[in-house]
């Protein structure tokens, strides 16, 4: 079979559509248009019956009873009504929320929206490998915590958060606890019960399935929990999430849940052997280093420092073969290095030379052969372009250097 | 963001990319940048001493691939000039000759202080004061 370019790497920024949740999806655009809130014709039993049965799907992958599940249009509108929600529903119980450095953005600007609100937040550091440490979320919990925000597993370095010992942790003090579960849910086991989780966003985007779709979760008992809307409108979403629902995106959430759950042992194990394949052909080469703990890890994501290249001089040396994703300065709006590998405790120009693999559904073995030998050649290449890689060789210590820093 | 042709083929095809024995007097050499800002060059230039001009000019670059081409151009640019006219390359020649983005264009700056850099450090080695340098805004 004959390798076709390019090669798609970057599963944790989005993922290509399973053609099985189009197909399931195809016929609620045309056909089955209703709107699933209409409860006078068939047009909308139809469309709701279909959102039923796509809520029951979506559920059963997290182990959720179907009346806790709440759509939204994705992970990050889901990340802004659990915060703002439960700070707003719970402002009687307290105003202070704990999280940590290297959430997604998503959440940690709407922290940030909350604290001008007069509320209190608390950004944990974590530790070298991206774990957060218990001991300290413990002693950040004061009388007026109402909630602990802590990712599943990170989009830029794979890192799976201690979710169970964290959720001890909220009940033994009464504090909710939210994760965003974006990057975790489908690729590996997900419970909200024996996790201990209160509420959980999640997208369906990165699960194969459409954009523009994903679902908060929220416990309805032990204890129930409750957000305050932040849209108003027709009261859709037992009153926490208004808005029409998006029929066909509902459909093939619950499709892409449904494939999930069938193939996720299967192709969690595929994908770890794959990835692990293709780090350690990398690794070989001299000064390069994984980001992140690598016990406690997505099973598709793997994150290098190519140590005295630049990230985004080494994706062009194969970017028009090779898809994957840089921490590096110069390929964000900000010319800021990533801000979750300097919460490693990185240096800028280790954070500047990484670059981030999500393997997928439909990576194969000849992607990844490919893939090492062309960022191979071009990591070669582009240090025998690099001064720091010369003065690295010749030994001269590049911290004594005084750089014109600009 | 896509990359112009001249930065694709400067990137792949890199002209002048080596090192020149800096313990020469007719040698000079620039460093600019900093690791944590994600770019450094180092530029070299080689003056003959009977005609004074730029004979060979060298970079290694760790940046970018706006940051390559830009040192790569320059290097090109360098040869053949004398040090005077060398010191009239502007940032902006090198945005135009690239077509750098408005993003890319501390790239361009940072070849016109490598260039600079490399010329002082040749006049300071051969007894000549070193120029001012007006801060150009990275």
């Amino acid at each position: 079979m004959s390798l076709k370019l390019p090669i798609y790497l970057d599963n944790n920024a989005t993922t290509p559509m399973d053609p099985r949740v189009l197909d399931t999806m195809l016929p609620y655009f045309v056909e089955k248009f209703g709107n699933a809130a209409s409860r006078s014709h068939s047009f909308g039993w139809v469309a709701e019956e279909a959102v039923d049965y796509a809520r029951e799907q979506v559920a059963k992958l997290i182990g959720a009873d179907p009346k806790e599940i709440i759509f939204t249009s994705g992970a990050t509108e889901a990340d802004n009504l659990a915060l703002k929600g439960v700070y707003e529903m719970y402002a009687s119980k307290g105003n202070h929320i704990i999280t940590c450095t290297t959430e997604h953005k998503a959440v940690l600007d709407a922290c940030k929206h909350i604290e001008k609100l007069g509320g209190q937040v608390t950004y944990l550091q974590v530790q070298a490998d991206g774990l957060v440490d218990l001991t300290e979320l413990e002693k950040a919990i004061t009388d007026k915590t109402i909630l602990i925000a802590i990712m599943y597993g990170n989009n830029e370095i794979g890192v799976v958060q201690p979710v169970k010992d964290i959720s001890k942790i909220a009940r033994k003090h009464g504090v909710l606890f939210f994760t965003d579960a974006t990057q975790a849910v489908g690729k590996i086991p997900v419970d909200v019960n024996s996790d201990g989780i209160d509420l959980m966003a999640f997208s369906a985007h990165k699960m194969y399935g459409p954009k523009g779709v994903g679902a908060l979760y929220v416990r309805r008992k032990n204890p129930r929990v409750k957000v305050t809307a932040q849209m108003d409108g027709g009261g859709h979403e037992r009153g926490m999430r208004s808005g029409t629902m998006n029929v066909p995106g509902i459909v093939g959430f619950g499709k892409a849940c449904e494939i999930a759950m069938n193939e996720m042992e299967s192709e969690a194990q595929r994908l770890s052997v794959m990835r692990d394949r293709l780090e350690n052909a990398l690794l070989q080469l001299e000064e390069a280093y994984v980001n992140g703990n690598k016990e406690h890890r997505l099973p598709h994501v793997s994150n290098i420092s190519f140590k005295y290249v630049e990230g985004e001089g080494l994706m062009m040396g194969f970017n028009k073969d090779i898809a994957v994703s840089s921490g590096s300065a110069c390929t964000s709006a900000s010319l800021e290095p990533s801000y979750v590998l300097k919460a490693l405790g990185l240096g800028d120009d280790l954070a500047h030379s990484s670059l981030r693999f999500g393997l997928g559904r439909f990576t194969t073995d000849e992607q990844i052969d490919f893939t090492i030998e062309a960022i191979k050649n071009t990591v070669l290449k582009l240090r025998e372009m690099s001064p720091l890689w010369e003065m690295f060789k010749d030994g001269v210590d590049l911290d004594k250097i005084e750089w014109a820093h600009h | 963001m896509a990359y112009s042709e001249k930065v694709l083929d400067h990137y792949q095809n890199p002209q002048n990319v080596g090192t020149l024995d800096k313990g020469k007097t007719n040698v000079g050499t620039g460093l600019v940048g900093a690791p944590e800002c994600g770019d450094v060059m180092r530029l070299q230039i080689e003056v003959d001493e009977e005609s004074g001009l730029i004979k060979d000019a060298k970079f290694k670059t760790f940046g970018c691939g706006s940051a390559i081409a830009s040192s790569s151009l320059a290097t090109e640019w360098l040869k053949g000039k004398s040090v005077d006219q060398a010191m009239e390359i502007d940032n902006m020649d090198i945005v135009e000759e690239l077509n750098l983005p408005p993003v890319k264009i501390h790239c361009s700056v940072l070849a016109e202080d490598a260039i600079k850099a490399a010329i002082n450090d040749y006049r300071v080695k051969n007894g000549m004061m070193a120029m001012e340098l007006d801060e150009k805004k990275h």
